[in-house]
């Protein structure tokens, strides 16, 4: 007989029921989908890529150089650097060497220079310093370079005096241009210098030389040009008439003084002037003793021939 | 018709924008799962197709995204409830896009549902000149009548099929031909409207822009169909989750679509009222041990049953194969009878080729090619789509008939109505033939 009481047998846990799997459809939501295009798009990857990182610098370097205190910092950090560099022992000039030049113009160059050695390379302007050199009177042209070995070098072309001038401030050396070039007393000349006087007679210089090369043959008795009226010469003689000679061609005036006086010894007369101005025209001025000598020989009271009594 | 024509032609612009950009997504939307391939085509191999208008032309592609995602908000192979299924729709096309490293604005769309209607046209001119010309063959179309297609319906596809000079037929391309009378044959598939509008409107909320529609079983006897089906008649039949659709096939041209509305998911849901499990269990039971022929063998097999009622012996029960099958079959032969009746309905029996091919998801059932065989004629055989480039392994099944044709409509697509430029005067004519014929239909 089976039993009233149903054998369950044993009992079983029961189950715990599997939470229902309300699984939701993992879908975008539609910002996630649009920002996943936007990231898709060529163009705005491109952008990424290259446009932000370069706006960051941009912006950094903005941000940076805003401010005042930070910049001057670069600035100074800079500068020195380049200080460092500048005077590395390589780039540094120990010697100044000036050469072709008196020893006079050497020192005179070397104070104008005013170089503060040792000096870097990098701090030396070499056009400014030849320009500094050049306007010195005594230097006619000037070369200055880095010879390397630190030493700068200096090349000179001195100016050579040729004339000295006399003038109302006083008596100075000049070139064959007329440049100044000295003040006798400063440099007082080694050799004879044929002498010139005048107002302006410096901007006739080559007028000048080519005069004096004319009267070669009076030799010691030339004295010296001097400018009249800034326009032509007299000739000054030790002893002897002071010739005046033309504003024009004032050279074949002299050359047929010269003559005459080859022939008739006329710079030896006694004669206080020859006069030249009036082309193809000459008048002499006679001494005063030769006026009296003169007019006694109209007189007849002394025979002509004897002047020199 | 005007208003068709325009946006029609407004997709095939956005196509062939596309086409340009080289880059463009399809879209299956079906009841059971949405699948979303990126295409990349390669412009350099644009070979000339076999057809005739502006479109005809095969372009090379690979897919270089494929994304499957659950479909949700779907019925019947309609969208059911937007916000489900847009979201849906972004889970498939974020996950392509994802994996082809690139973003896609345009997207073709198939659709299974929204009750097609095929209807035949024809048409005939007395052509001008002795030849036909580019400008004969868009007046033959436009001379077409069209039929009443009902209110809140749209034209889907509108595709020449057949065009005949004289006493010559089954013409593809008959310009050049010299004759006098030019006729064509064409297809005309309607969809209910509310459907379209539907689809545009997700697709927008997804940012996407609609490049083109196609019916669901038009590109899955495209991708299905071997050449010489497609060329001298074949049925395919796309069972899908809710809807079982089919198109039949002749001459290269899809003349005959039509869907039932039932499918995979109702023999799902009697699993789950005749065992009483929950949904996914059953879905589940039916992948792994469903069949439609039982044997002696199945009676000793048993499966386990299992849900979550908290009742234990409710819980723990176990029924044999042949249970199971016998669950399933009765669904299955009433899906298979009521597309016997639709295939019948369009004449299908008087082609000259009775092959059927089946595809979709559902088809994946052992045995049922010899269920269907019985039902439908012994023709019958199952079917996968065509390889394509790029394809991975895991959409090669026969539930992508639609998705990889899809592709293959994107990168060859077919010449329809729209494609050809209608003739200017044509218009005026047009128009007092429907000024007549609402004249006739009103009083
Ligand atoms: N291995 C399988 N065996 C039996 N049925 C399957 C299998 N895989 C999928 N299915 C069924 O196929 C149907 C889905 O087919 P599918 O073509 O993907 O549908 P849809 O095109 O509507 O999304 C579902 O009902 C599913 O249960
Ligand atoms: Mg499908």
């Amino acid at each position: 007989m089976r039993p009233l009481i149903a054998h369950r047998g044993p009992v079983h846990a029961r189950p715990v029921a599997e939470p229902a799997r309300l699984h939701r459809d993992p879908a975008p939501s539609r910002l996630t989908y649009r920002v996943q295009r936007l990231w898709l798009t060529p163009l705005f990857r491109a952008l990424l890529r290259v446009g932000l990182p370069s706006f960051a610098v941009i912006a950094s370097l903005l941000w940076y150089a805003t401010d005042e205190a930070r910049v001057h910092a670069l600035q100074d950090q800079v500068a020195e650097i380049r200080r460092e560099i500048e005077d590395r022992p390589e780039f540094r000039i120990n010697v100044l060497s000036i050469e072709g030049a008196s020893p006079a113009v050497t020192e005179e160059v070397r104070a104008t220079l005013a170089l503060d050695l040792p000096i870097s390379s990098f701090d030396i302007d070499l056009a400014a310093l030849r320009n500094r050199v050049e306007a010195l009177p005594p230097v006619a042209s000037a070369s200055v370079r880095n010879a390397g070995g630190g030493t700068l070098s200096v090349e000179i072309t001195e100016r050579v005096p040729a004339l000295i001038w006399q003038s109302r401030t006083g008596t100075a050396l000049i070139d064959a241009e007329g440049n100044f070039v000295a003040d006798i007393a400063a440099r007082p000349p080694t050799e004879p210098l044929p002498m010139i006087a005048g107002q302006d007679a410096d901007l006739a210089v080559a007028e000048a030389l080519a005069l004096f090369e004319a009267a070669r043959p009076l030799g010691e008795r030339l004295r010296g040009l001097v400018r009249v009226g800034e326009r032509r010469w007299d000739i000054v003689l030790r002893d002897g008439p002071r010739i005046l000679l033309p504003a024009e061609a004032p050279r074949a005036a002299l050359d047929r003084v010269l003559v005459l006086h080859d022939v008739q010894q006329i710079l030896d007369r006694d004669l206080v002037r020859i006069d030249l101005r009036n082309p193809g025209q000459l008048t002499v001025q006679l001494t005063a003793p030769a006026m009296e000598t003169l007019e006694l020989q109209r007189a007849g009271l002394v025979p002509v021939g004897d002047e020199r009594g | 018709m005007n208003l068709l024509y325009q946006s029609q032609r407004a997709m095939r612009a956005k196509r062939e924008e596309a086409m340009r950009r080289g880059v463009i997504a399809v879209l299956d939307i079906g009841t059971f799962k949405i699948a979303c391939l990126v295409l990349r085509f390669d412009e350099t191999d644009i070979t000339p197709g076999d057809g005739i208008g502006a479109m005809a032309g095969q372009a090379g592609f690979r897919v270089i995204g494929a994304s499957t995602t659950r479909s949700r908000g779907v019925k019947f192979g309609e969208i059911d409830t937007v916000q489900e299924t847009e979201r849906a729709i972004r889970t498939a096309v974020q996950g392509a896009q994802k994996m082809a490293q690139t973003r896609v604005d345009h997207v073709i769309v198939a659709l299974s549902g929204a009750r097609p209607r095929s209807y035949g046209l024809d048409g005939e001119i007395t052509l001008q000149t002795g030849s036909v010309e580019d400008g004969d063959i868009a007046s033959v179309l436009a001379a077409c009548d069209v039929p009443d297609i009902g209110h809140g319906r749209e034209v889907l596809h509108a595709q020449p099929v057949n065009f005949s000079l004289d006493h010559r037929t089954g013409l593809s391309d008959p310009r050049g031909h010299v004759g006098s009378r030019l006729s064509v044959d064409m297809h005309l598939l309607t969809i209910e409207a509310g459907a379209i509008e539907t689809l545009l409107h997700c697709v927008k909320r997804c940012d996407l822009d609609l490049a083109g529609l196609a019916s669901a079983p038009y590109v899955s006897g495209i991708s299905s169909l071997v050449e010489d089906e497609q060329e001298l008649g074949a049925a395919c039949i796309d069972m899908g989750g809710g809807s079982t659709s089919l198109s039949i096939f002749m001459k290269r041209h899809m003349i005959f679509a039509d869907t039932v509305r039932m499918g995979g998911d109702h023999v799902t849901s009697d699993i789950s009222h005749g065992l009483q499990i929950p949904m996914p269990h059953a879905e589940r039971i039916k992948a792994r041990f469903g069949g439609v022929m039982a044997t002696g063998l199945d009676d000793r097999e048993i499966i386990e049953l299992q849900s979550e009622t908290g009742d234990w012996h409710h819980d723990r029960r176990s029924v044999s194969r042949s249970e199971l099958i016998g669950v399933m079959r009765p669904r299955i032969e009433e899906i298979l009878e009521e597309t016997r009746a639709r295939l019948d309905a369009a004449g299908f029996d008087h082609l000259p080729s009775q092959r059927i091919v089946l595809t979709g998801g559902a088809s994946l059932l052992p045995g049922l090619d010899g269920l269907a065989s019985r039902i439908l004629g012994n023709q019958v055989r199952l079917g996968r789509p065509l390889r394509v480039q790029g394809l991975p392994q895991s959409a090669c099944g026969p539930a992508f008939s639609a998705c990889v044709g899809l592709a293959l409509f994107a990168a060859h697509p077919q010449d329809e109505w729209w494609d050809f430029e209608t003739p200017a005067d044509r218009y005026p004519a047009r128009s007092v033939k429907r000024a007549v014929r609402w004249f006739r239909d009103n009083w």
